[in-house]
């Protein structure tokens, strides 16, 4: 089994709207894979659906070879110990310190002595450059702080997945870079996977494998990164290079001509 | 033109109907928060926490507004007393007043308005920054982690905080009564002890303030998990846990002392 996440033909709507339709994609052991698309695409849908928080309307999504979708409370928190995820602002306990964030995990799911988990969260810190920001509040760090400290509690205990939710929004440029190398950094150093929801092509073209792209709910696309940059569906083309209209039209969809609208056509 | 008709009649099935799902995902997850209790006991360091924050934190309002109330029971009740030449029943009427009815339920609304309205929003907030989905994503449950403590610290410290608005009360109308105006000390306190029931009095008025503790706390704990997360949802929130549970307050006290104090 070489795909640690696979979703077969997956359907979910939310009540009538529906928001991914018919979704097939693999997730292979080992790689980092980016899923793209513009805003309300289904992208941050589909985490939610293999981290278990809701429940495919039709379909499988398979995680380690475990149906999430048909796996009871329990069996669902032993899954997600071995997965971390990265929140789109970090979603930091705001009353506990750095240390205590990364420590959480550990306290609430091991019984390792004082000790160890003071070295086991340094060295996550150290992963992520912020040993000497351990007794500092959420409160006290920058966005690009904020998002390195989520990290490290994403990887607190080794996880076999790590989703990442828009993880370079509203980054300045350095700590763009800084966290897009320390995903892929920490997925080969780990042994894991990565997922990285995204609509930043530029920077996660740079350390995925392997890219899905998605509109509306379906894959439009999928390729190596390389293909991506030289791919001529209209969409990705248009996605890639930032292109002011194309597929996704400039303007919102309506049903009278500008000229109708300012009165021109009787001229 | 039907259709016009039947619009408000619509909307009053439609709110009617969303406030039994309402009440009926309030109760569950009143349920839920009771069975998952053993692990908030489990770790009573979180449970401290919580009494700190609703409790200790709440203490400063608490006693100086039982001692005001005290001060003015004082004062009034030494002017209608006097009136019948019965000034030295002032402890008995001070303390009762207090033990029985201001003590829980003005302890309570303040507790409502300070605590429960903090624990409402900090809730909602971390709602709002996802930090309780995290959680769930890192398999801890909100709520025997988050719920739980919040819920039994409102819980324990209600009962302390009321007995301390009682006591300082009882000690402001003395400070009126005996000190400013002259009530004969031994007359206030004697009368007192005479007249104060343990099991009447004072069991019944810590029962109140349990119930009340429950109530508030148990609103206060749903409205912040229930809250949109967006700050008018919050905000919105907020306001709710302050109106329901000061009307829940009121509404319990009428019930509770119907039982209690019937037939005596």
């Amino acid at each position: 089994m070489n795909n640690l996440v696979e979703l077969k033909n997956v359907n979910f709507a939310y009540e009538t709207r529906s928001v991914l339709k018919g979704l097939n994609m693999k997730i292979p052991k080992g790689k980092v894979v980016a899923i793209m698309g513009g805003s309300g695409c289904g992208k941050t849908t589909l985490l939610r659906l293999i981290g278990g928080q809701i429940r495919a309307t039709q379909g499988e999504v398979n995680v380690a070879g475990q149906n999430v979708g048909q796996l009871n409370r329990d069996a669902m928190y032993d899954l997600r110990r071995r997965m971390g995820m990265l929140f789109q602002f970090g979603a930091l306990f705001t009353d506990l310190s750095v240390y205590e964030n990364v420590a959480f995990q550990m306290r609430e799911h091991t019984d390792l002595p004082e000790e160890i988990i003071r070295d086991l969260v340094l060295m996550k810190l150290h992963a992520v450059g912020l040993r000497g920001a351990r007794d500092l509040m959420p409160s006290e760090l920058s966005g690009g702080m904020a998002r390195r400290v989520a990290l490290a509690r994403a990887i607190a205990l080794d996880p076999m997945l790590i989703m990442y939710d828009e993880p370079f929004a509203g980054l300045d440029p350095i700590s763009l870079g800084v966290t897009g190398n320390l995903i892929r950094r920490l997925n080969d150093a780990l042994g894991a996977t990565s997922i990285v929801v995204t609509h930043d092509v530029q920077e996660s073209l740079k350390i995925v494998d392997y890219v899905y792209f998605m509109s509306e709910g379906v894959i439009v696309a999928q390729g190596t990164a390389e293909e991506m940059k030289k791919s001529d569906i209209p969409y990705v083309h248009q996605f890639v290079w930032g292109e002011m209209d194309g597929p996704v039209p400039f303007h919102y969809e309506m049903n009278k001509t500008y000229a109708e609208d300012m009165g021109l056509d009787h001229a | 033109m039907l259709d016009h008709l039947l619009r408000p009649l619509r909307n009053i099935g439609h709110r009617v109907v969303n406030s039994i799902w309402r009440l009926g995902y309030a109760s569950r997850f009143f349920l839920m928060t009771l069975l998952k209790s053993g692990t908030s006991f489990a770790r009573f360091s979180l449970i401290m926490r919580e009494i700190y924050f609703s409790g200790v934190l709440s203490l400063i309002i608490i006693l100086v507004s039982g001692l005001f109330v005290g001060m003015v029971l004082g004062l009034q009740g030494y002017e209608t007393l006097q009136k019948y030449g019965s000034e030295e029943a002032l402890g008995t009427l001070v303390s009762l007043s207090l033990v029985r009815e201001l003590g829980p339920v003005v302890a309570a609304l303040l507790f409502a308005s300070r605590a429960g309205s903090a624990i409402t929003a900090e809730i909602g907030l971390m709602k709002a920054t996802e930090q309780i989905a995290a959680m769930e994503m890192m398999a801890v449950d909100p709520i025997a982690r988050i719920i739980g403590p919040r819920f039994w610290g409102g819980v324990l410290s209600m009962p302390l905080l009321a007995a301390m608005f009682s006591a300082i009360g009882v000690f402001g109308g003395y400070l009126v009564g005996v000190v400013l105006i002259g009530v004969d000390d031994g007359a206030f306190w004697s009368q007192m002890q005479a007249n104060v029931d343990f099991r009447n009095d004072i069991l019944n008025g810590v029962i109140k303030s349990v119930v009340f503790g429950v109530a508030v706390t148990a609103i206060a704990v749903f409205e912040g998990y229930d809250a949109p997360p967006t700050a008018e949802g919050v905000s919105g929130a907020t306001t709710r846990t302050v109106v329901m549970s000061s009307l829940a307050v009121l509404g319990l006290d009428f019930i509770l002392t119907a039982f209690m104090f019937r037939g005596m």
